[in-house]
């Protein structure tokens, strides 16, 4: 049974950083996650909602269940 | 048992009408429910079926008068409000001010994940649909438990258990684990406090909306432990758990492990096996103190006086659930049981160690990592309205907008089931249960069906002058194997309902 257990699947975002940053140079390493982060929130940026102020304030729920 | 036993879960959707921030929710809601039933559902709309509900049933053996009921407790009562039953067996319908979509009956915690997926996709087509009637504007839904400003609604869950089970071994032995298992299945939350007056992240959505340890109620007094007893299948021999203490959970990973350890803890309540005294003090204290402190130091008290974290809590249950599985079933345990106790091995160990390598699991982790990394770059303070935006908008369900579907498309979440397994699940019934009758029969002969429910189908014959119904009080029956050969052979539901009643 064992050998049909699922492993975690990685995502092959994960297995190139692991490529091009190898342990020995953590100088490297911590530029790629620094632009690793970079890309992600420019990407967040450009989809978050434009005035969070009223966002948030008009984000009002009755109760449920 | 192992983690296999019938169960589901039901949520909740927060739900707000762009650029009217006082719309009303249950026209909205209702909205959104009928414009995916008109546009899937073919013939005439089954209506649900109530004889077989009883809310105010208490697991302790008595009944809640419905006089000093608070009216929304009283979900048996047809209110004319948007309710259909898809072809996947699920129920869509408006609870209150939310649309909600309540799974089919599975067997497995990961077809619980396939097909509270569905539901996600549903009601992304729902409102997408609503919004291209005329004149409606549109409706964006959210799978989140709270507005933080007072409000909160649910994500239940439900597990089939044996009736002979008593309920004080369920209270003693899942309170603690409730307690705890917030730390791999909190969604997470921006704000502490029911209406969020205090600044800062919390573990978990719901913690603070919990006021007592046992009770009846879902809305108000809301208890760690429900006891909601009506069981829709024989009450002889079973009772349906009702448990309102979990957060709606996106990744999928996190819902897994939420049933999968879940339906393992019972499992062992069911056994007896459970023999340490695992009770924490104050429970109700213990379950917000755990989940305010995302860096997972906090203690509870246990019975014993000793102090143990969320995790090391989580420990004693995954140490006694390897024993137990070990126990009965040694090298024959089933692949998903023996997944779910790597996994959880796997995740409390990385909790301890480095929580945040979790935030591609875990949605509470991957909403925290997303706001640190806002609040290093921005220098933002935790009252920044930014940081509450981000909670809110991990949970929209557009994959354009929805931050976890943003995280996803970036492949940093890891998923169990593709996009492909979700949608043939919008339609396909799960095999296993009933569910599999009731969803096949609304899709060969929805235009026969007058009503349906968990517990029957009730069909409306030409010909007949009385309504014909199939009850389906036994979860396990009415799967493929035992109709799935009569209803493809049965060209009408005429056909059909004489075949069942030979």
């Amino acid at each position: 049974m064992a050998q049909e257990q699922k492993q975690p699947r990685k995502s092959e975002e994960t297995e190139e950083t692991t490529e091009v940053a190898p342990e020995s140079d953590v100088a490297e390493r911590k530029e790629a996650l620094d632009d690793d982060v970079d890309a992600i929130l420019d990407e967040i940026d450009d989809v978050l909602e434009t005035n969070a102020e009223d966002f948030v304030k008009s984000f009002i729920q009755k109760g449920g269940e | 048992m192992s983690v296999r036993r019938v169960m589901g879960t039901e949520v909740e959707y927060g739900i707000s009408v762009q650029g009217q921030p006082t719309a009303n929710p249950m026209v909205a809601s209702s909205q959104v429910v009928n414009a995916y039933a008109s546009a899937t559902v073919r013939a005439r709309r089954a209506r649900w079926d109530f004889e077989e509900e009883s809310p105010l049933r208490d697991a302790r053996g008595f009944d809640m008068s419905r006089q000093i009921a608070d009216p929304s407790q009283l979900t048996d009562e047809d209110l004319g409000l948007a309710n259909v039953i898809l072809t996947n067996g699920a129920r869509l319908y408006v609870d209150h001010a939310h649309p909600e979509y309540s799974t089919p009956e599975v067997v497995s915690p990961l077809d619980v994940v396939r097909w509270d997926k569905a539901g996600e996709q549903v009601m992304l087509d729902a409102a997408r649909r609503a919004q291209q009637l005329p004149g409606n504007p549109a409706i964006v839904l959210y799978k989140n438990n709270t507005d933080n400003k007072g409000a909160s609604y649910g994500a239940h869950e439900n597990y089939l258990m044996r009736r002979s089970t008593p309920f004080a071994d369920i209270v003693r032995h899942l309170t603690p684990f409730f307690v705890s298992r917030q730390v791999f299945c909190g969604a997470g939350r921006v704000g502490k406090g029911q209406d969020g007056r205090d600044h800062g992240f919390q573990i978990s959505q719901r913690a603070d909306f919990f006021e007592v340890e046992v009770g009846l109620e879902t809305t108000l007094k809301r208890p760690i432990i429900n006891t909601r007893d009506e069981p829709h299948a024989d009450p002889e021999k079973y009772r349906r758990l009702h448990v309102i203490i979990g957060d709606a959970n996106l990744a999928e990973v996190a819902t897994y492990l939420k049933v999968g350890t879940t339906s393992l803890v019972l499992a062992m309540i069911e056994d007896q096996f459970i023999t340490r005294d695992l009770a924490v003090d104050t429970p109700v204290a213990a379950l917000r103190a755990v989940s305010h402190d995302p860096s997972l130091r906090q203690t509870v008290t246990m019975a014993d006086g000793r102090k143990l974290t969320g995790i090391q809590l989580q420990l004693e249950f995954l140490d006694l659930a390897k024993k137990y599985v070990e126990d009965r079933y040694g090298a024959d345990a089933d692949a998903q049981t023996v997944d779910v106790l790597a996994r959880w091995e796997d995740v409390l160990a990385r909790l301890e160690s480095d929580p945040m390598s979790l935030a591609d699991q875990l949605d509470w982790v991957a909403k925290l990592k997303l706001i640190e990394q806002y609040r290093s770059r921005d220098a933002l303070a935790w009252d920044d309205a930014k940081l509450q935006l981000i909670d809110y908008q991990y949970s929209d369900i557009r994959p354009e907008k929805g931050l976890y579907h943003r995280l996803v498309g970036a492949g940093r979440i890891q998923r169990l089931l593709t996009d492909d397994d979700v949608e043939q699940a919008m339609t396909n019934p799960p095999e296993q249960t009933r569910a599999y009758f009731r969803g096949r029969c609304l899709e060969k002969y929805a235009s026969d069906i007058a009503a349906a429910s968990w517990d029957s189908v009730i069909f409306d014959l030409p010909g007949r002058e009385s309504l014909q119904r199939v009850p389906t009080i036994d979860p396990l029956r009415g799967s493929k194997a035992h109709v799935g050969e009569l209803i493809d052979r049965c060209a009408t539901a005429d056909e059909l309902v004489r075949a069942l009643s030979r």
